[in-house]
This record gives C-alpha cells, sequence and structure tokens, in this order.
C-alpha cells in the first residue's frame, strides 16, 4: 500500500480518488479481515461517505492538508461519536460513543476517512493481543504469530494495506510494541502532548495516543494532526554528519533474540557510516524499570476497574481479570515508592540524553511469537513473553520521554525486527528530525538474512 | 506491613474472594515489591536523606 505521502501526491494530480483507495482499503479489509482478525467495527457506509465529502472538497477548491481523503483505522480504545468503543471486552456491551474524542475531532477536521476500529488486548491491559473479546488479532507476515500488541490490529491494518496509517495508544509499549512486530513505524509522542480524553484509560499517568504507520514522515503527519495542526510540514532530517546518538547496552541489550541482536548492530554500523557519532551510556536504575512500572500500572487500572470488577467480573478474559485484580493488592506504600523510583529513572534518562540527539536501542527483544505462547528462550532460558515484550518500551511510558519505533530488517523467517530512538522530553518534533534522518539508513537492512 | 505479611493476607482474601487462582500471580507481585523496596532511590525516616 502507498504512504500517506505517495497518496497526497496523487490525489492532488488527480491519478486517484479518496473514494478508490477507500474501496481499495475496504476490499483489503473484507478478504482479509477473516484471516488476520484485526478490526472490530468495520465502518464502510461512514468512509465511504467520507471519502466522497473529500474529494468533494478538494474538487471546490478545499484543500484539508496531508491527511486529506487518507483512509485510517482507530484502535477500538478511543471514542468515535455514533460507533461502539468496545475496549475488545464484554464489559463495554452496549456502549456507543456520543462524543468524539478530541484526537478524532482533530482527525475529522485534517479530512481523515475513518474505515473502522481496531481490534486489541482487552482494555489494552497485555502485549500480544490474545486476551480479546473478539478473539485474537493476528500478524500478517505470519498468521500463526501474535501482531504484538495492545494496538495489535491497528499495526496488523497497516502492515495488511487494510489503512494508510492508525492510531494507537501506549501505556508500556503498545504503539511501539505492534509496529515492531508488524514491521511499520510507530511513535509515542512526549508524556501529555496528545489529548488522552475520550480514551478508556489502563493508566491516566502512563496512557499515550499516537500514530502508527509505514514511514516516519507519515508517522510525522499523523501526529501533527492528531494534535490539531493539520497542515504541519515534516520538520527537516537532521544532518546525519555529527549526529550524536547513545547505546544503552547495559540492561537493554542484555536479553535480545541472536537475530534481534544482528540487526540492530548492522542498523548501528549502518549509521556510523552515514556519520553519526555513537557513543554508549548507562542508565543506572533501568534494572528497577519493571517492578517500577508494574506497581503503578496495576494500580492505576485497579482503581478504574475496581467496579466493574466487583459487578461483572465473569465478562472480562480470564488472564485479563486476574491481571486487575492482581492490582487491587497494591500498597499505597509501594505505589508511591514506585513514584520515587520514576523520578530517579526520568532524571538518568535527561542526563543520558544530556549530551545526545537521542538514545537507540532495539525495540522488541524478540520477533513476533506464536500465537499460545507464554514463555519464548533466549539465551538458553525459558523467559516470560509478557516481561520481555515490555522490556525495552516500557521505561520510557515511565519517565515520559518520546520514542519511535522502526523496522531495521528481518530474521530469516522473515519476521520483522524494529530499532527504537528516544528523545528529549517535550521534543518530539526533534526526535522525529533524527527519525527522518536515521530512516533511510536503519531501513537499509530491510532484507532477509539467513 | 511486611511484604511476608502481606502476601499471606493477600492471599487469604484472594481465597475467601473465590480467587485462588490469583496465588501465583500475588506472589510474583511480591517478587517485584521486593526489588522495588530494595531499590537505593527510597527514603528512609532513619537515613541521611530528609
Amino acid at each position: 500500500m502507498m504512504t500517506i505521502e505517495q497518496f497526497g501526491r496523487r490525489l492532488r494530480a488527480r491519478e486517484l480518488t479518496a473514494v478508490r483507495v477507500t474501496e481499495e482499503c475496504l476490499r483489503r479489509i473484507e478478504a482479509d479481515n477473516p484471516r488476520l482478525n484485526a478490526f472490530i467495527t468495520v465502518m464502510a457506509d461512514q468512509a465511504l461517505r467520507q471519502a466522497r465529502e473529500a474529494d468533494q472538497e478538494l474538487a471546490a477548491g478545499n484543500d484539508r492538508g496531508p491527511l486529506h481523503g487518507v483512509p485510517i483505522s482507530i484502535k477500538d480504545l478511543l471514542d468515535v461519536r455514533g460507533v461502539p468503543t468496545t475496549a475488545a471486552s464484554r464489559v463495554r456491551e452496549g456502549h456507543v460513543a456520543s462524543h468524539d474524542a478530541p484526537t478524532i475531532v482533530h482527525l475529522r477536521q485534517a479530512g481523515a476517512v475513518f474505515v473502522g476500529k481496531t481490534n486489541l488486548h482487552e482494555f489494552a491491559f497485555g502485549t500480544t493481543n490474545e486476551d480479546s473479546a473478539f478473539g485474537a488479532a493476528r500478524n500478517p507476515h505470519d498468521a500463526t504469530r501474535s501482531p504484538g500488541g495492545s494496538s495489535g490490529g491497528s499495526a496488523a491494518s497497516v502492515a495488511a494495506g487494510m489503512a494508510l496509517a492508525t492510531i494507537g495508544t501506549d501505556t508500556g509499549g503498545s504503539i511501539r510494541i505492534p509496529a515492531a512486530a508488524c514491521g511499520i513505524v510507530g511513535l509515542k509522542p512526549s508524556l501529555g502532548e496528545v489529548s488522552i480524553d475520550g480514551v478508556v484509560p489502563l493508566s491516566r499517568t502512563l496512557d499515550h495516543v499516537g500514530p502508527l504507520a509505514q514511514s516516519v514522515t507519515d508517522a510525522c503527519l499523523v501526529y501533527h494532526a492528531l494534535m490539531g495542526d493539520a497542515a504541519a510540514k515534516p520538520p527537516a532530517p537532521m544532518p546525519m554528519h555529527g549526529l550524536r546518538l547513545a547505546v544503552p547496552r547495559k540492561y537493554f541489550c542484555d536479553l535480545l533474540d541472536d537475530q534481534v541482536r544482528a540487526r540492530f548492530e548492522e542498523a548501528l554500523e549502518r549509521l556510523r557510516t552515514a556519520g553519526a557519532d555513537i557513543d554508549d551510556v548507562e542508565i543506572q536504575h533501568a534494572p528497577d524499570i519493571a517492578p517500577v512500572y508494574l506497581h503503578i500500572v496495576m494500580a492505576d487500572a485497579a482503581a478504574y476497574h475496581a467496579t466493574a470488577l466487583e459487578t461483572m467480573p465473569e465478562k472480562y478474559t480470564p488472564n485479563v481479570r486476574l491481571r486487575l485484580e492482581m492490582g487491587r493488592y497494591v500498597l499505597g506504600e509501594d505505589y508511591v515508592r514506585a513514584l520515587a523510583g520514576r523520578e530517579r529513572l526520568r532524571r538518568e534518562v535527561d542526563a543520558a540524553l544530556s549530551q545526545h540527539d537521542a538514545l537507540v536501542l532495539p525495540a522488541l527483544p524478540i520477533p513476533a511469537p506464536t500465537i499460545g505462547a507464554s514463555t519464548v528462550e533466549i539465551g538458553g532460558a525459558a523467559e516470560p513473553v509478557r516481561n520481555l515484550m515490555l522490556r525495552l518500551t516500557q521505561p520510557f511510558n515511565v519517565t515520559g520521554h518520546p520514542a519511535m519505533a522502526m523496522p531495521c530488517g528481518t530474521t530469516s523467517e522473515g519476521l520483522p525486527c524494529s530499532v527504537q530512538l528516544v528523545g528529549q522530553r517535550k521534543q518530539t518534533d526533534a526526535l522525529l528530525r533524527v527519525a527522518l534522518a536515521c530512516e533511510a539508513n536503519i531501513l537499509g537492512a530491510r532484507r532477509t538474512d539467513a | 506491613m511486611t511484604i511476608e505479611s502481606w502476601l499471606q493476607a493477600a492471599i487469604a482474601d484472594a481465597e475467601r474472594r473465590g480467587l485462588p487462582e490469583l496465588k501465583p500471580i500475588l506472589e510474583a507481585l511480591a517478587r517485584s515489591t521486593r526489588a522495588l523496596r530494595a531499590a537505593d532511590f527510597n527514603d528512609d525516616a532513619a537515613g541521611p536523606n530528609t
């Protein structure tokens, strides 16, 4: 499927129409959704109506900007007025959104076309998309594997050409993990930049809304539209020569699949060859990230779900229900300790970035896991899938730094591997400038190596 | 509350609520809490920092 950038050029050259491309996305949804289960709600009629209006507006000289007429999908955690927000849970049965989330208002104003609402791990509380009231979403690269999560249906929809881009949410990696597993770009903006109103929360102190797309430029266009700046153009790439990158090897590179490690090191070498200066840095308290994250997210989620857990526990999928119940036992004093750890980690990542334009590290330690696997073997030991998938992304939900996943090649089985770039807090545009500079070099690894 | 006494109380409460399958998950949470409490960023009323 073409990128948003390519679509825009061809749309304005009258080589295609929004209706034609929307019809193609809907055709692919009809053909592939039974296999991939990426969508919970397909909005065909509304999408075609929006696409017709986009074509008519453009013909009349009203150009809303880069997202004009672009078919996108939306994680079924965000409110779109008149459409159910299921959160992939039976707990939400009967819900229909009365208003658009502010981000959806912005996308409408930008002229985007909504093709449907995508599948997710129930209430965004998981990394594989297996626990969903609508069944597991599947990875377009190998349907026996997870597309990652929690925004798994979103990532699958873009990787399978069912939409040109998608909107996800990220509380511990739920944009970057599925982007990495499906071989696309995923951006978690800096904490608090993009509104989380009108989004079913997992943790209001860790939740982010952001785009998944086929390129950094596309992610940039959608990110700006989410914030209400529909006409924004992508920033200029930062010059590669002298770009200052840092690799936090300790902890972040300790536990990697061999092929993921190889693709990551190859990407680093290409960046060096292109002129980047790459140092090593250390984030001293990185090993404390998992307990800090766990105590915050579990308690936040438990507070939101406490009433429903008492009144309709049978409506949750079993695994999600148990994790939510666990959160109800977190003590207040331990929550406060986790907040102290969060502040320490934030300062350490700030310090690691003080002399660098971005951190560079893998996004996902393993390729997309097989659906149903609870452990994966790394370095001769069986490691829990959930812990592994969160390991490299959750730190930056805790600290709030903007972070993005970008494809960097494939395994011998053709499964995507991904690099993660992390920028300074409140500097998402600067991170995007780094990513635009790096993209061509990192993507140089888009090949299958034995 | 010590982690040991908390875990004992939590498991007993889960069983009373008909959720015995929570036990291994609570034990995992206890391990995580132990790591959190052992971290050197925690304040201590008897310690050097105010």
